[in-house]
This record gives structure tokens, sequence and C-alpha cells, in this order.
């Protein structure tokens, strides 16, 4: 029986695929050539022949669709062209970002569809014809290996990063224009825009040293003792999503999937228990040293030294010892 | 302006040490304190403070077991108006699609009447982040995730969803309409004990799976999309060499790094 094709909804946002496209395409390749079948590109936008010729060297096959109902992203406009292009194709997977815009069509899209999904995946494999994924659960500590009720069709979401985009073809697959399924607007949601913050005062992404504090640090009234750290260091005072929630910094200190992505020399991260949404802004600065009383914080996973101790012991000491080392010189 | 909020009750495991369970299901939660999902603490608030803005009534519905009663009686003691709590032994283990189909029967059998759903963008434990947008289009009306700000205007919602990297795309939703709630849209308010003492007097309603129309059969495992084999310990992508000693042992070590590096 022939299997039907691995669908890849291709993700951008200004005239630019983003990386987890290219995630993805490695990912499907690799799913695709197990199973015998295509790998198709999805790419629902506007005018996006461009981008469609690039995509084409990823896939076997491009599907676009250029309308200008697509111009920007709706989640509804999305959900009505992708279930029409799986109803009409029947790929055996479709892979979706796990990012701000997939995860507001995928769901609604696998209840319309009647598919069984699996968010924000790490791993994926087919096992005798029924796929399995690899997930993360309590934020982060503990991984789980889960099954999908078999079914002919499956969708997922994907984490970012969680895949290398590998090097393989070019494959000059077939580029395929599908006229919008669509013709008007969707009725219940309209896209207004897109805002853009204003620029911070600091550039965290620019530090070579970057002191990073997270939940642990308990209360605003110790946020200065950070500073005073980050100082002796020469470097700058980043943070994870919980203190600026709390608004205890800035929005433009925050590192992670919702802040900034850095790559500093040191990577201080003191108190942070290591999410996904903040490690994937960090796991690549050069030298990473965490500070958690917790042995078994996720942080500790992607840092290469690390002190389990209490940060209200170790820092003080830290600044005490830095000011010594300071006043010799 | 009729809002339902959604919530549910999980194991704070921010600070806890987490262990696997012998048979590899799911982790030991006994000891484990429990508590309201921090997504959805915001989205309790954002729907009290909608009602105060606005008038109208907040409905809190959780489908969990009688521990669950604890995150209700919160909500209650924020500002809501009455709680459901939907509870049933093959519950257990269900995804998070089988949740949003309880959801969606629960406010069919309540007939409960509703302008704007609020939950949680995701859960702190399994992180699925469906549950919102599924619930949308069970009942059948527009949804937007992960939203951080929003406006009621006439018959409509306009709201701010967070992108990656800082951005927001600003959309309009026509009512009624589910949005998902990111933490950081709001400062979620003190509850004190006397608070919730106060709120035992508004009602919580227990309700079972015959009482809204569904089996055994269509929940937990049986119905649900996702079969957990096993949990694992994630692999380390860096392997940290733990630094020991007191604190100003540890502290002189790691500067001793800097210094090996030129960083100090």
């Amino acid at each position: 029986m022939m299997v039907g094709p691995i669908f890849v909804l291709a993700e951008h946002r200004a005239g630019e695929l983003r990386d987890i496209t290219f995630e993805m395409l490695t990912k499907g390749h690799e799913l695709a050539e197990g199973l015998g079948t295509e790998l198709v590109a999805i790419l629902l936008g506007h005018e996006v022949d461009g981008m469609a010729q690039e995509l084409a060297k990823w896939a076997n096959r491009v599907l676009y669709v250029s309308d200008p109902l697509l111009k920007n992203f709706n989640a509804d406009a999305y959900q009505a062209v992708l279930a029409h292009l799986i109803g009409e194709r029947k790929p055996i997977l479709t892979m979706i970002g796990h990012t701000a815009y997939g995860i507001d069509v995928a769901p609604s899209l696998a209840v319309q569809l009647g598919l069984p999904i699996a968010t924000d995946c790490l791993d994926l494999c087919f096992e005798d014809g029924r796929l399995c994924v690899v997930r993360q659960v309590y934020g982060g500590k503990v991984n789980v290996r889960a099954r999908l009720k078999e079914a002919s069709s499956y969708i997922v979401t994907v984490r970012q990063a969680a895949f290398q985009p590998g090097e393989y073809g070019p494959l000059s697959g077939e580029v395929e224009r599908v006229e919008c399924p669509i013709k008007e607007e969707p009725k219940g949601r309209k896209f207004i825009g897109i805002v853009t913050p204003p620029p911070g005062a600091v550039d965290i992404t620019a530090a070579d040293v970057i002191v990073s504090v997270g939940r642990g640090i308990r209360d605003k009234e110790n946020i200065p003792m950070i500073e005073e750290l980050a100082e002796l260091l020469g470097g700058v005072v980043a943070c994870s999503r919980p203190i600026v929630d709390k608004g205890w910094l800035p929005k433009d200190r925050q590192v992670g999937s919702s802040g900034k992505t850095v790559k500093p020399k040191l990577y201080l991260a003191i108190g942070i228990s290591g999410a996904f949404q903040h490690v994937v802004g960090m796991k690549d600065s050069e030298l990473i040293i965490a500070i958690n009383k917790d042995p078994k914080a996720p942080i500790f996973r992607f840092s290469d030294y690390g002190i389990v101790d209490d940060l209200f012991k170790v820092v003080p000491e830290l600044i005490k010892q830095l000011k010594e080392i300071k006043g010799q010189a | 302006m009729d809002i339902i909020v959604c919530v549910k009750h999980v194991p704070d495991t921010t600070e806890a040490e987490v262990r696997i369970r012998p048979d590899k299901k799911d982790i030991e939660k006994e000891g484990l304190p429990l508590k309201i999902n921090e997504w959805d603490e915001y989205a309790a608030e954002e729907a009290i403070l909608i009602k105060e803005r606005l008038g109208g009534t907040v409905v809190a519905i959780t489908v969990g077991p009688p521990e669950a009663e604890a995150t209700l009686r919160r909500v209650l003691a924020k500002g809501a108006d009455m709680a459901i709590r939907v509870w049933d032994g093959s519950l257990e283990g269900s995804d998070g699609y089988v949740i949003a189909k309880v959801l969606a029967k629960t406010i069919e059998a309540k007939g409960l009447k509703y302008d704007l759903i609020l939950t949680g963008a995701q859960a702190a434990d399994d992180g699925f982040a469906v549950v919102g947008p599924m619930l949308a289009e069970l009942l059948g009306i527009p949804h937007a995730t992960l939203v951080k700000k929003e406006e009621i205007l006439d018959g409509r919602v306009r709201v701010h969803r967070e992108l990656e990297g800082g951005l927001e795309e600003v959309v309009e939703l026509e009512l009624p309409a589910l949005l998902t709630i990111q933490t950081g849209i709001n400062e979620p308010r003190y509850v004190s004990v006397m608070g919730i003492r106060r709120a035992r007097k508004k009602p919580l309603e227990v309700l079972s799976l015959s009482d809204i129309g569904m089996g055994p059969d269509e929940v937990g495992p049986a119905g649900s999309w996702l079969e957990v084999e096993e949990l694992f310990l994630p692999p380390a992508e860096r392997v940290a060499e733990i630094i020991p000693g007191s604190p100003a042992e540890e502290a002189a070590k790691l500067l001793e790094i800097l210094k090996s590096r030129g960083l100090i």
C-alpha cells in the first residue's frame, strides 16, 4: 500500500522562512526516506514564489497557495487551507512548528479533522505504521515516549531547535501552485497588525558576560545583588521569564523563546530551573555555569559547570572574593 | 460579560525533586505540593479583572479529583461566582483532547452562557497547550492563543498574542471567543486563607461523566489520542562538572575557572 506524503508546514515571517521550517524538513526528509514516501513542503502566503523556489531545494514537492487572504498569518484561514490540503492529499503526517503560529492552528485543525495530534515533540518515529513521539513534561524535568492512536494521518507540532537543519539534497522538488480554497476572510478572526517592541536601554545580545537570574531570586529586593555581581564581572543582567512576568526586570532583559537569543562568552545562570523556553535562548553560549539548589534542575543538563547550593550563600561569596581580587589588582 | 475560566490543579515541580514511578507511566506524586496551574492563575485573574471592569459573571470549571477543589476555591476567593468540578475515575490518564471534550460537554450540559472563555496557555505538568483551542473548535467559536493583552470592544475582543523574539500579533475575534492566557498579562492578586474560607459559601457543583452525557469509553486512555509508553530522564546536552565544597570554596573555584579562561 502506498503511504501518504509527509507534510511540513513552512513557517515564515516578514518574508523570511524561519529556522523551524528547515529543522522540520530535515526530520521530515529522514522519515519520508524511511517510509519510502514524498516529503512535501506546504507554503501559505501571498507573493511567496521566491520562498517556494527556496523550499524546492529541501523537499520532493512544494505545494503553495498564494493569495491576498493569506498575506498575514491567520489561524482560521490557515486551518481552512490546511484542512483542504490534508483532505485532498492524505499525508501520513503533517508537521507544524510548536511556535506561536503553530500552536494557534494545529490543535483546532486536529479536532476539525478528527486526526490524532501530539504537540511540542522533540523526536518522532514510525513503528509499524504508528507514530511514536518524545515530548517533555513537568517543565523539562522528565521526557515521555508516547504513541499516537492508530490513524491514517497524524498531526504533530515540533519543538524549535529539536532538530539540526541537515545537509541533504538539493532535492529540486516540483513546485505546484494550488488554487486558494477559501474565497473570503474568516468571519471570526481578523489580523490587525504586528507590534515591535521599542529597543531597550541595554542590548544583552551584545554582551560577552551575562549574569542571568530566575525565579530562585524570590524577591525584587534581591535583584541589586545580581546587578552588583554582573558589574564586578563586567557583564549585564538578564533573566528568565518569571522575572519579567513579575515586573522585576524589563522585557528586553528576557532570555528565551519569547525574549532574546544570546551567545555570550560566559552565561552565569542563577536560580534558573532551565525550562526549555529559557534554554533555547542561551544554550549555545560558550561557557555556561549554573547555580541552583535543586540538583535535578534541567539547567545543569545544559551547563559546563554547576554549583548545587543556595544562591543566597554563593552569590555574596562571589561578590566578596571578586572585590578582594579587584582590590589586589 | 459572562466568562468561563477553565483551570487545572497540578503538582508543583518547580523546586521539587521529580522521581519516575516504577511502572514508568508517570512521576511519583506523593508528597508533591499541588497548586493552581501557573498559567490558569493568570487566566482566572484576567477573568475577574474583566468582570470587575464590565460586570457579569465568572464560572470556573476544572476536571479533576476532589483535591482539585482547592484550586476552584482559590478562584472563587478571587471573585468567581460559581465553580464546577467534573470527575470520574476513568478520566485518569486522559490527554488534552479528552479534557477539551469533557469541558465542551460540561458547558453544553449545564447550558452555561458565555461571551468569553479563558484558559491558561498551557499546563505546567503535561505542557500540551491544546485544551483551549480544541475546546474552541468543539464549541465552534474563534480562539487566540498566548494572549498577553485583551481589550473588549463592541461584540469583539482585540488581543495581543505573544510571538517569538518579543514581537506581538494583534488580532480581533468576534465574541463569543476563547483566549488562552500567557503568564505576565496581569499581577495575580493575593488570596488570603480568610478569603478562601469565605468563598466556601459560594456554589461548587460536582458532576460525574453521566451528568454531562459521556461514558467511560470516551475518556481516559480509551478516548485519548496519546498513549504514554514510558517516562525517562532527558539526556544531557553538556555534562556539568559539579563544583564541590562550602559556598566560599564553590565561589573560589568558580572564579578560578573564569580566570583560567581570561574572563576576569
